[in-house]
């Protein structure tokens, strides 16, 4: 029943939303309000205990559309579920404060996006998740290109090439593969590959899930999200947070630990290579990031590299270090929807971009700047905010693993965070102001774009604490 | 030499088919690709009526005598229908070359190609051209 | 009545032919082929359920002469699907035909235009049905001879037509001609052209040179006749000149009967086991299926011309029938069925939406459909559907047929041509793309003549649509018949 009400909300959010285009308001409220259900049933799935398996229909025999929430799903279904009604009540804050056109198109192709995310998390077999991977693409599609411009044209053309490519040329073909192999495409702890293939030919599959999954913003395949930026900010955030990249990773830590199955996947050593090319990213994007000087693309950058850490949650292939990518699915969540719905208010209220234009703005937009603290201090990794524990765990995977390369690698990268972070907030709050901006002339988005960036903040900072109950055990 | 001799159907039926099939390849003119079709079709024809001889055999008529040799009638048949099929083939063809030659006043292919390229470039030149303007 | 129907579904239209060309008066003939292409839908569709319900091949003697001495149709499990594929596609396609015809062929010729329209589609059934090799090439030359006629026809918009129509004469006329050498040649080995008995007399003589030679003409005359690619030349100009309701048609099931007959003849008469026939005529197919495929989309991605662009991706998607029936496989073959099937119903709705705009504006280009998206959302939206199809979109047919098409592959363990199979079908987004962005994306040009669309436009192009969406999420009775279909041709189970 919870599954049908969490892909079935959003689908009847955009349905209404068509029926009252010409009522802004009404479409608006109502879209919040079944996002407040959604993030409901998906707080009360992910308490459940366990939930049985639906079959929705069958495209053929063995092809069967079938959910089975496991813990890992359900995890993934929260964050989104919960990010929603957020995103919303952000959402219509940006469009009318930034004077964004067709709301109604925005509104119908976001819940569309929820809900694939949605079928994402819950998919029980290979073909639901491809499905639903398929729709998400082309359901972002148009609001990537939602502005119209020849460069957001250039920019979809990118971000769909790139994500249709990869997922049709390689994500299908290890989707068939595991199935010729196998004769099966259902999820299943412990992997179904074990016994069925020569360990020779296993980092080739893998390859084609973690590089067939361009969601995943694994390098090279990450062009697409920087080029996605042109999109107005709330696309950001679901890209980034609710939806896109999050799907993209849970796609390659689900297929990993239920395809393969991670004590597989350690014995026979199939995953080592990523997680080389997982570390690459992961230093690679970051030393970029701090390059860029446009807070959106300097972002992007930063969650291609934080992206790095689930995949490479995934290659290293014990149990510690899978949950530890999984909890960094949630806290990267908190924190980098936060960063975007921040810069989303800079845009607002002063119409900045770059981030040499924003010194002093710390002390014009207070409440922003100290939620940007909080989310750039979490995916840092600093205490008490939730990046804090993803971390560490992945730290303590990567140790029983043998990999302490690995350590190095993680501890870089939190260097180098602080630095392509900080410099926002030091400059934001410390720097001489330029622009002519006074600084006890306080200036903030409007309330409806704070309300969100504030209670996202606050949950990084309550992850921290709750944690428990968001530590998965995946056996191994 | 025996089996050139026993064959000899054979190899005049392939010497008219190569050079029916070198006319529809090799000639430029629409009424020379024709009469090359024509000459490939008529050697297939030849092809079966010569298949359906029997040594010593008559004619496919029933003579009430067991004793008589017929030759094969069902060939013969099947080239009837064959050559309707190209009579009517032949047909189609010369009304259409008919019908280039009226709107092209041509019927050489090199002449033609030249004609439907450039058509073909106008079609794409209105494109740009309607492009700029507007 | 009920057994003659396999005989009625072909005589229908070829005898109401004739009666077309006397009719006068506004959209009589119309009436007729609908009323005659409708009869044959509902036939072959019953067909379809008879013979399913039988589990076996229904036969019906022509005349009472039973087999081999007479001709025979037959019904079995792979003409059982075939049928409805062709039938349905040419009641969708007549009833979209009043409208297009009306806007591109003079009225005078409109009787005319509707006997050569009713002769081509009996002599695409008749190819299915029947189970006499001559009679095949009767049907053949019938509804090739009429297709000349109607992609002639139109002149009256575009005199390309006329020389397109030529060529396609001339390599038609080649084509067929080779498929009679080797059929002569199979009749002078066995002596019979029964289908069935051609396949049991064809093993006694199998390792002659002769019954190899016929093998090599009958493949060439049908891959010229299925316009696999490098033999596809006369396609795109005839479908791109044709009158839009001829390039609906023509595209959605002349070439894919064409297929069939190759499959009928390939695995129905000389079979998988046959001396040579996997490793050399099995790797050709494969070689020119995928060369095909690639040619034809990259040739796509290029084209401005809306008609020639998917011409061009029918060139590639005809790749990828090849490349199933050159899997030698059960599945392969089934796969081969399920994309004839499916490419039927995403060619139909593309090129009758298409003919729905040029129909309008005279030509449907890049630049006639530019910011279309907001004029004629429904056409357009049948566009996008049929393209997403095409790129092989989960919950589209395409991504059925791309399924098994890949699973064939991988079961023989042709892991490179899967991949260039997955990268085919990916460039495909690249020419769907094109047409997306300029329709939805552009604004509409200042002065650009004005798009309408009523029902009349867009519902025979949505009837395909649906029927893609549909056999995209339901496709399990697909598969099923297309494995019955397989089956026939190569034992085994599943």
């Amino acid at each position: 029943m919870l599954i049908y009400a969490l892909l079935g909300l959003p689908l009847i959010a955009s349905a209404l939303v068509l029926v009252l285009h010409d009522r802004p308001n009404l479409r608006d409220g109502q879209a919040l309000f079944i996002g407040l259900i959604t993030a409901g049933c998906a707080i009360q799935l992910y308490a459940a205990p366990h939930s049985e398996t639906v079959t929705l229909f069958s495209l053929a025999a063995g092809l069967d559309v079938s959910f089975t929430p496991e813990p890992l799903g359900k995890l993934f279904a929260l964050v989104a579920g919960v990010l929603w009604p957020v995103a919303t009540l952000y959402t219509i804050g940006y469009m009318r404060g930034a004077g964004e056109k067709n709301h109604t198109r925005f509104m119908f192709f976001y819940a569309i996006a929820i809900h694939a995310a949605m079928g994402i998390a819950l998919s029980g077999n290979l073909l639901t998740l491809f499905v639903f991977y398929e729709i998400l693409t082309f359901s972002t599609y148009p609001l990537v290109t939602h502005k119209g411009t020849p460069e957001a044209v250039q920019a979809g053309r990118i971000y769909l090439g790139i994500l249709v490519a990869s997922s049709v040329i390689l994500l299908l073909f290890g989707v068939i593969g595991v199935w010729v192999l196998t004769g099966t495409l259902d999820f299943q702890s412990g992997g179904i590959l074990a016994g069925h293939i020569d360990p020779f030919y296993v980092p080739f599959l893998l390859g084609l899930f973690a590089f067939g999954i361009g969601k995943a913003a694994l390098m090279p395949l990450h062009r697409w999200l920087p080029a996605a930026m042109v999109a107005p900010t709330p696309v950001s955030a679901l890209l980034h947070a609710v939806a896109v990249v999050k799907a993209g990773v849970f796609t390659v830590l689900k297929v990993a630990v239920y395809v393969f199955g991670i004590d597989f996947l350690r014995e026979t050593g199939s995953s080592d290579w990523l997680v080389w090319v997982a570390s690459f990213s992961i230093l690679a994007a970051s030393i970029v990031a701090m390059t860029k000087t446009n807070l959106k693309a300097r972002l992007a950058y930063s969650t291609i590299s934080q992206l790095g850490y689930i995949v490479l949650g995934a290659a290293l292939a014990t149990s510690l270090a899978a949950s530890g990518a999984a909890v960094h699915i949630a806290a990267h969540a908190a924190g980098k929807i936060t960063l975007f719905f921040c810069a989303g208010a800079i845009y607002v209220a002063h119409h900045l971009t770059d981030i040499k234009d924003m010194n002093g703005l710390g002390r014009v937009m207070p409440v922003t700047y100290t939620a940007f603290a909080f989310g750039a201090l979490s995916i840092i990794g600093v205490p008490p905010l939730a990046g804090a524990w993803s971390k560490i765990m992945l730290m303590g995977g990567a140790l029983d693993n043998g990999h302490v390369l690995v350590l190095g690698v993680l501890m870089v990268s939190s260097l180098l965070n602080l630095v392509y972070l900080g410099e926002i907030v030091l400059r934001g709050f410390f720097a001489k102001p330029t622009h002519g901006l006074k600084s006890d002339d306080v200036q903030e988005a409007p309330l409806s774009m704070l309300l969100p960036l504030c209670l996202t903040a606050a949950m990084s900072l309550a992850l921290f604490f709750a944690i428990d109950m968001f530590i998965l055990d995946f056996g191994g | 030499m025996s089996s050139l001799a026993g064959q000899w159907n054979y190899f005049l039926v392939i010497a008219l088919m190569m050079i029916g099939f070198y006319a529809v390849i090799a000639r430029g003119n629409m009424v020379k690709k024709m009469v090359g079709l024509t000459i490939f079709q008529t050697s297939v024809f030849m092809l079966y009526i010569s298949m359906g001889k029997v040594s010593n055999g008559t004619a496919p008529i029933l003579t009430g005598d067991p004793q008589t040799l017929y030759a094969n009638p069902l060939p013969h048949v099947l080239i009837l229908t064959a050559i309707v099929v190209g009579v009517a083939t032949t047909a189609v063809g010369y009304a259409l070359i008919i019908r280039v030659y009226e709107s092209y006043g041509t019927i050489e292919d090199d002449e033609l190609i030249k004609m439907i390229e450039a058509e073909d470039a106008e079609d794409s030149e209105d494109m740009n051209g309607e492009t700029q303007s507007a | 009545m009920m057994q003659h129907l396999p005989v009625l579904q072909v005589l229908l239209p070829l005898l109401g032919a004739p009666l077309a060309a006397l009719l006068r008066g506004r959209d009589m003939a119309w009436g007729l082929a609908l009323l005659l292409t409708g009869a044959a839908f509902l036939i072959s569709a019953i067909l379809f359920g008879l013979q399913y319900s039988a589990g076996e091949a229904l036969i019906y003697d022509l005349g009472g002469w039973p087999a081999p001495l007479g001709i025979v149709y037959v019904i079995d499990a792979a003409s059982a699907l075939v049928l409805p594929v062709v039938s349905g596609l040419a009641f969708v396609a007549t009833i979209a035909a009043r409208r297009l015809v009306e806007a591109e062929i003079d009225a005078r010729d409109h009787a005319l235009f509707y006997a050569a329209w009713l002769l081509t589609i009996a002599g695409m059934l008749g190819q299915i049905t029947t189970g006499d090799a001559f009679n095949i090439f009767v049907f053949l030359e019938i509804s090739s001879l009429s297709a000349y006629a109607l992609v002639a026809m139109g002149a009256g918009r575009d005199r390309r037509a006329l020389p397109a129509a030529f060529n396609y004469l001339i390599l038609g006329t080649v084509g067929a001609t080779f498929y009679v050498i080797g059929l002569g040649l199979l009749y002078m080995l066995t002596g019979t052209l029964n289908l069935t008995d051609l396949a049991e007399r064809l093993a006694e003589v199998e390792s002659t040179r002769a019954s190899f030679t016929a093998l090599a003409f009958i493949a060439l005359g049908l891959f010229l006749k299925m316009a696999l690619f490098p033999l596809h030349f006369w396609l795109v100009p005839a479908y791109a000149h044709a009158p839009s309701a001829v390039s609906a048609l023509m595209a959605a099931t002349a070439t894919k009967v064409s297929v069939y007959v190759l499959i009928r003849l390939m695995f129905g008469v000389f079979g998988v086991e046959f001396n040579g026939l996997a490793d050399a005529i099995g790797l050709l197919i494969l070689t020119l299926g995928i060369a095909g495929a690639f040619a034809g989309t990259l040739a796509a991605i290029i084209e401005t011309d809306l008609k020639k662009l998917f011409a061009q991706s029918s060139i590639a998607q005809l790749g990828y029938m090849a490349i199933g029936i050159g899997a030698m496989s059960m599945t392969g073959l089934a796969a081969a069925f399920i994309h004839l099937f499916n490419h039927a119903l995403m060619k139909g709705a593309l090129f009758l939406a298409i003919g729905a705009i040029a129909a309008q504006v005279g030509r449907a280009s890049m630049q006639t459909i530019e910011g279309a998206g907001r004029q004629i959302p429904i056409t357009m939206t049948a566009i996008l559907v049929g393209g997403l199809a095409l790129i092989g979109v989960p919950l589209t047919a395409g991504f059925i047929s791309k399924v098994y098409l890949v699973r064939a592959l991988l079961e023989q363990n042709f892991w490179l041509l899967a991949a260039l199979t997955f990268i085919s079908s990916a460039l495909a987004l690249a020419y769907v793309w094109k047409i997306i962005e300029a329709a939805w994306l552009k604004e509409r040009p200042k002065g650009a003549p004005v798009l309408v669309e009523t029902p009349v436009h867009y519902v025979p192009a949505w009837l395909m649509v649906l029927a893609t969406i549909g056999f995209g999420i339901f496709a399990g009775p697909l598969v099923d018949a297309a494995y019955a279909a397989a089956a026939v041709f190569i034992g085994g189970a599943r």
